[in-house]
């Protein structure tokens, strides 16, 4: 498909336009609107996601290219775009009813979000390196702020703190990669990329692609770029920590797969460097730190945010098997394990956010769950079913998950040349041998709740509202595997390296 | 809707209408609903015809039809002999959990507590009407979580780590037979379509080489929940802490899920891998029969004595089926569902006394954490629990005579069947083997003859003297135990019968698999 021009390419990016017009349009209306701002604001920003989102479900996403080949409309990008907004639709309902982030809630906490929101589309449907690299900025430095929200408070601060550092350290490692890689392929075009670094020096190409993974690497929390984020998904307001834990990592991944997939794809570059060895080994060290890791806290909220780091690398093995010859197995299994991971990982977050307001345990500890069930079994039981869920236990819809995760790996090794000439089933081996360690920190939760009984027997109750959005989480994670498959995640093909009206200048 | 279906949705309905309905009917509507799936199980004992080989009353509906996932239901001899097993486990479950939380001390929690047992029960039976490995592997899984809770909030003091220890072996197993599913699969495209269908499968030609990894993967998921040596240790832990009908669900039909699974899988799917393998497994099988009797004569608890030779008495099964042999297989199968009738009365017989005397040791610990546990005097350390039995509860000494005489293999009752047959048929094959498992047979007597000797004959101990004998509600759940155990002993054909023309089937599989060999 040729690459439109500006003007033709509006009329395919309405969703995204609407998006960031409704941002800019935020930051107005809270100027003028103070006194209600919160109620007018709030209200705004949900529609705009709504709105965002219905476009983007509604309108054709055919693959065009748009702004001369900068952006893709596909079905990747619109997938990943529906899981971007729902979350951050989900994550701003229940912040206009969290009691941390409620009472000094302003029109910036909407505005930022919004904005996160846009910079993590540009991620998803970037095709030229140097739009990726803008969302990435959008994206993390809105969530900066957004991390550091409590000010008042040491550990948001710190939170807020940390992710800057890393955050800056790591998009500028990525920008070094980008540059190097733009040194050798005269263009900064993702497909077009793939295409002319064929002959490039080997060593020099690993060194490019090992630093633009950094920048990546950081949003996913992968080994060895992840030591931010149980700091930051600690310290922060918990509706951030859901929305940076799930929205940030979908972006990320969307990102790293048409980087590796439409760029770096291609058998001869393939040949001079090896990234689905890279890239699987990765993985086993990331699953494998995050859920160690996992298992020492105490701290409900850290332990999910280890594990999210541990579910970072399950992740990373459908990227892996992208190398092999059939690039839409894996993409639709990591497409599907995300659209699960949206339900049942922001269901958790947000169970551990009700709970820790001072009317209800007022506290995200261990020992303070014990005995949930008698309390509120309602909330204990719903929590149970997303740590189940979680684990990939059977039949909730992390089980498929998983199951089509694994099965495209497992795929993708034993066809003739495997990955890229390895074999990953060690991986998937791996992979749920870590599944069987992460039980044991996961029930380590449902226990206190379940099992153990607790000093506390008064009843715990749960917001009506926040009931309601936990039970559009609920069902999802309950029943999701029976409904849809991952076939159904299928999306386009890789695209082909076609010229690019820039290159062609 | 078919009988198969039924099967499994029926506990699972009833665990819905548990979970509505108030908490004094628990228990009933449980009785009722296990009562319709023993019902069920006779239905289908009844349409199902013995002199067919293959499956019978299967339904084969397309479930995930781009994976070639299926929903594919089925019974041949060998699951119906298991289903039938556990539906009688399962309703005798019922009856011995009639007092549960009285018994645990975890008034009100009834509800709980029958919901996830009816969960269970719909789990067992789904895993022994499946077909297809997804499904398998769903309802094989499905066991795991209500077990958890089961040992973990209604068991003894050491509850939770038996119970997380249980979760963790299993699920550790069954990776390994998630990944062997997933590749089975996949080489299933290059002789013939991709398929999850164990009967399609099973008529395939894999390759031997990739057979021998998927065998082994197999293995380790099944051998864990059988448990083979030396992956038995959550046994022991498990059948402690847990209840007494838990105890009777887990080793009257649980450990079969492992054994069940190898004949299903390991032998019908993968009969043509490599002879060391099967050699191995025999050698694990007589492994299983030594160590599990001798750790069981060594054992001061009841109950835990009583797990060691379920350790030992599985071992028999495991040696069967490595020979498949047609005796092999038919004693395996008659094994199971000996050892399920006989070891669910054991645990009733085991659970009788603890209610009675709130300990179960044949001789008092010398640990003083554990003497503490029981309130157990620090002078009686070391010392006979109880003795003279016999005289204060006469029909409890008779009941608990006939499952030990059972289990120790005394001829007429069903123990000796399933003993004799399954070495008979591996005999056949592994003669040195079957000397040495004849050795456990000897060893199995030793200790439950001693049990007898040390519990109820002999002097009284003052103590235990006035203990009230067994009730009516303990007999009746191990009154038809009792009976189907000296029937079966009597008439063994009403088992072997029900699986003639599948094992049948089972052998022209393997003089096929035998003739490609010879290629």
């Amino acid at each position: 498909m040729t690459p439109l021009d500006n003007l033709s390419s509006l009329q395919h990016y309405i969703p995204d336009a609407a998006l960031a017009s409704f941002a800019v349009l935020i930051v107005i209306v809270d100027l003028f609107a103070r006194g209600r701002s919160k109620v007018v604001v709030g209200v705004l920003s949900i529609a705009a996601l709504a709105v965002a989102g219905a476009l983007t479900l509604w309108m054709p996403h055919t693959g065009e290219r748009l702004f001369y080949g900068m952006a893709r409309q596909d079905g990747l990008a619109q997938t990943f775009k529906l899981v971007i907004v729902g979350c951050a639709a989900v994550t701003l309902l229940v912040s206009l009813r969290t009691q941390e982030v409620a009472e000094r809630l302003r029109g910036e906490f909407f505005a930022l979000m919004l904005f996160a929101t846009y910079g993590m589309f540009l991620m998803v449907s970037a095709s030229n390196l140097l739009i990726a690299y803008l969302g990435v900025e959008l994206a993390s430095i809105s969530s900066y702020i957004l991390a550091g929200f409590l000010a008042n408070q040491s550990r948001s601060s710190e939170a807020a703190f940390k992710y800057v550092i890393y955050g800056s350290v790591a998009s500028g490692v990525m920008l070094f990669g980008v540059s190097l890689l733009y040194g050798m392929a005269g263009t900064t075009d993702i497909a077009l990329m793939g295409e002319r670094l064929a002959s490039a020096h080997p060593l020099a190409l690993t060194i490019a692609v090992v630093f633009l993974f950094a920048g990546v690497g950081y949003k996913i929390a992968s080994v060895p770029f992840h030591m931010w984020s149980p700091d930051v998904y600690e310290g922060s307001p918990l509706p951030v920590t859901a929305f940076l834990s799930v929205a940030s990592k979908a972006a990320g991944f969307g990102l790293t797969l048409r980087i590796f997939r439409d760029g770096l794809g291609a058998e001869e570059l393939l040949a001079s460097v090896d990234w689905p060895l890279f890239l699987a080994l990765l993985s086993a060290v990331t699953m494998t730190v995050g859920n160690l890791a996992a298992m020492g806290q105490k701290n409900v909220k850290r332990l999910l945010a280890y594990s999210s780091i541990a579910h970072g690398g399950y992740l990373l093995m459908g990227i892996a098997a992208l190398g092999s010859s059939d690039s839409s197995a894996p993409t639709a299994a990591i497409l599907f394990y995300l659209a699960v991971y949206l339900f049942m990982n922001l269901g958790a977050f947000f169970v551990v956010m009700h709970l820790a307001e001072p009317s209800r345990l007022g506290s995200e500890e261990m020992p303070a769950y014990r005995g949930l069930i008698r309390r509120s079994p309602a909330l204990a039981i719903v929590m149970s079913v997303f740590l189940f869920s979680l684990i990939g236990l059977p039949p909730f819809a992390g089980f498929w998950g998983k199951l089509y995760l694994f099965k495209s790996v497992v795929d993708a090794s034993l066809v003739e040349g495997g990955v890229n000439g390895h074999n990953f089933v060690w991986l998937v081996l791996l992979a749920m041998a870590n599944s069987a360690i992460s039980l044991y920190y996961y029930f380590a939760v449902v226990k206190a709740m379940l099992l153990d009984r607790g000093e506390e027997e008064t009843p715990v109750k749960a917001h009506p509202a926040f009931a309601l959005v936990l039970l559009i989480l609920f069902l999802p994670t309950l029943l999701l595997g029976f409904f849809t498959n991952v076939d159904d995640f299928r999306v386009d093909e890789a695209p082909e390296a076609s010229a690019s009206i820039m290159a062609e200048e | 809707m078919d009988y198969l279906t039924l099967l499994w949705l029926v506990p699972l309905v009833g665990m819905g209408v548990v979970l509505l309905a108030p908490k004094s009917f628990s228990r009933l509507i449980s009785l009722v609903a296990t009562g319709v799936t023993l019902l069920l199980s006779l239905m289908i004992w009844n349409a199902f015809d013995s002199s067919v080989a293959g499956h019978q009353l299967g339904v084969d509906v397309e479930w995930i039809p781009q994976f070639n996932i299926r929903y594919l239901v089925g019974v041949d001899g060998l699951s119906l002999a298991l289903i039938l097993l556990t539906a009688v486990i399962a309703i005798i479950g019922v009856v011995a959990s009639w007092n549960i939380g009285a018994e645990t001390h975890r008034e009100g929690t009834e509800k709980a507590y029958f919901a996830m047992y009816l969960l269970l029960v719909s789990g067992m039976f789904g895993f022994f009407v499946a077909l297809d490995l997804i499904l398998f592997y769903l309802f094989f899984e499905l066991t795991l979580l209500p077990m958890y809770f089961l040992i973990g909030v209604w068991g003894g003091p050491r509850r939770e780590y038996a119970a997380i220890k249980f979760f963790l072996y299993t699920l550790f197993g069954s990776v390994f037979m998630l990944v062997a599913i997933l590749a089975l699969y996949f080489q299933s495209g290059a002789a013939g379509a991709r398929t999850f269908s164990i009967p399609e499968l099973a008529a395939m030609d894999l390759p031997v080489q990739i057979v021998n990894w998927l065998w082994f993967g197999f293995y380790l998921g099944f051998a864990i929940k059988v448990p083979v040596f030396p992956f038995h240790t959550w046994l022991p832990d498990a059948h402690v802490e847990a209840p007494t009908p838990i105890s009777v669900i887990l080793a009257g039909v649980l450990l079969k899920m492992g054994t069940y699974g190898l004949v299903r899988v390991n032998v019908q799917t993968l009969g043509n891998a490599g002879e060391h393998w099967w050699t191995f497994l025999a050698v694990m099988g007589v492994v299983n029969i030594l160590y599990g009797s001798f750790c069981a004569m060594a054992q001061r608890d009841l109950k835990k004595l009583v797990a060691y030779s379920s350790v030992g008495h599985m071992g028999f099964v495991l040696l069967a089926i490595a020979a498949r042999t047609p005796e092999g297989i038919n004693g395996a199968i008659f094994q199971m569902v000996s050892h399920g009738l006989l070891s669910g009365m054991l645990f009733l017989v085991v659970g009788v006394i603890y209610v009675r005397a709130h300990h179960r040791y044949i001789v008092y610990p010398e640990d003083e954490a554990e003497l503490e546990m029981y309130h157990i005097d620090q002078s009686k350390a070391g010392r006979l629990g109880f003795g003279g039995l016999a005289t204060s509860m006469p029909v409890y000494t008779g009941v608990m005579t006939i499952a030990f005489f059972g289990s120790l293999g005394l001829p007429g009752m069903s123990g000796f069947i399933g003993e004799a047959l399954s070495l008979m048929g591996a005999w056949r094959v592994y003669p040195t083997l079957t000397v040495l498992a004849a050795v456990g047979i000897l060893v199995g007597a030793a200790y439950f003859l001693w049990t007898i000797q040390r519990m109820f004959l002999g002097e009284k101990n003052p103590e235990w003297a006035e203990l009230p004998d067994i009730n009516a509600r303990e007999l009746i759940a191990l009154v038809p135990l009792a009976a189907l155990v000296i029937i079966l002993g009597v008439m063994p054909s009403l088992a072997t019968d029900l699986s003639k023309a599948s094992v049948h089937g089972l052998e022209v599989v393997q003089d096929m698999i035998a003739k490609f060999a010879n290629l």
